[in-house]
């Protein structure tokens, strides 16, 4: 079964939250609703086969709305197939249901997203920092983080 | 008759300071410590083509044995913790040489994750600048902490009590 047939069924079968399919060299993506990406990736990974969550991250469009955007990228290891899944995310509520109720390897990969990215997953069972110190103040990926810290002043080019 | 007994039973007459820093300058035990490429340099001036040993520097694998610790790589927040715990557990005295760009200063990493040279946190004794040094320059780093030891007045009389350190002017 190919990557369209499985696309395909998705949308017969979560018509509403698919919000645009898009094919790029030969690499399919599909946005969807926040508010339904639990049920679609159980979905998926039961009866589509995507038994694995290659990677999730969170992407930050700076300027427009909705402002974030979080990346599934999924492998079916049995088909040889790719999926990816966007899920937008805006700025005001940034938290989206977590999946790592459907694939184990999402729980590290959320508590990335959200250390760096601030977007929250709900239902997380250990949300806490992973790469930062435990008492890091703010989300150092997003756009509008100074690049050099909080408190230092930005760099102004040689002096001399 | 066998080896010539040619010195005979005698006396060498010295300064305290001379012996003792004679003896620190000669055995410096570096901690076996890494923290990013400079550590692979680090580990090639200990291997056999550089050679420490022959300046009387064995890696010790506990800071309790150690008595100088190389930082030798990139600071980051996050560790600066785990290598002042480690400085800490090291017994006096002990130097501090920073190898390395980042180690001096932070180098290419001028980011909010990065300590902006570690000098922030450690007395240094030597910079060694470098992106990363070549083991020459790190033997030339640790030749000059041995020189700068050889230059310390009664650190071992304020060690155990008698006087203060006698600083140079």
């Amino acid at each position: 079964m190919s990557v369209q047939a499985a696309v395909e069924k998705l949308k017969e079968k979560f018509g509403s939250s698919v919000l645009e399919v898009k094919e790029f060299r030969g690499e399919t993506t599909v946005t969807v609703k926040k508010e339904d990406i639990v049920a679609i990736c159980t979905f998926l990974k039961q009866e589509q086969g995507f038994n694995f969550l290659t990677d999730l991250c969170g992407v930050d469009y700076l300027g427009k709305a909705p402002r974030f955007m979080v990346v599934y990228n999924l492998y079916n290891i049995v088909a040889k197939e790719r999926l990816r899944l966007k899920v937008p995310v805006e700025e005001s509520d940034p938290r989206v249901d977590t999946v790592s109720v459907v694939w184990g390897t999402a729980n590290w990969h959320e508590r990335e997203c959200w250390d760096l990215m601030g977007i929250s997953f709900n239902g997380h069972p250990d949300l806490r920092r992973i790469l930062m110190p435990a008492d890091w103040q703010g989300h150092p990926l997003r756009k509008d983080y100074p690049v050099q810290g909080p408190g230092r002043e930005p760099y102004q080019g040689r002096l001399s | 008759m066998g080896v010539e007994n040619t010195l005979g039973n005698n006396v060498i007459t010295t300064s305290l300071d001379k012996l003792v820093n004679w003896s620190r300058s000669r055995s410096l035990w570096p901690m076996t410590f890494g923290l990013a490429c400079c550590a692979i340099e680090m580990m090639a001036t200990g291997a056999a083509r550089f050679d420490l040993d022959r300046f009387g520097i064995i890696f010790r694998a506990s800071p309790r044995q150690s008595d100088c610790i190389v930082i030798a790589g990139t600071v980051t927040k996050k560790m600066l913790p785990v290598i002042k715990t480690v400085y800490e557990q090291m017994p006096e005295p002990k130097y501090v040489i920073a190898m390395g760009a980042c180690a001096c200063s932070g180098g290419i990493f001028d980011t909010y994750s990065v300590v902006q040279g570690i000098d922030e946190a450690l007395p240094v004794d030597v910079y060694i600048p470098g992106c990363p040094p070549r083991p020459e320059g790190l033997l030339y780093g640790i030749i000059k902490l041995q020189e700068k030891i050889m230059r310390e007045r009664n650190s071992f009389g304020a060690a155990i009590g008698v006087g203060e350190v006698i600083s140079e002017a």
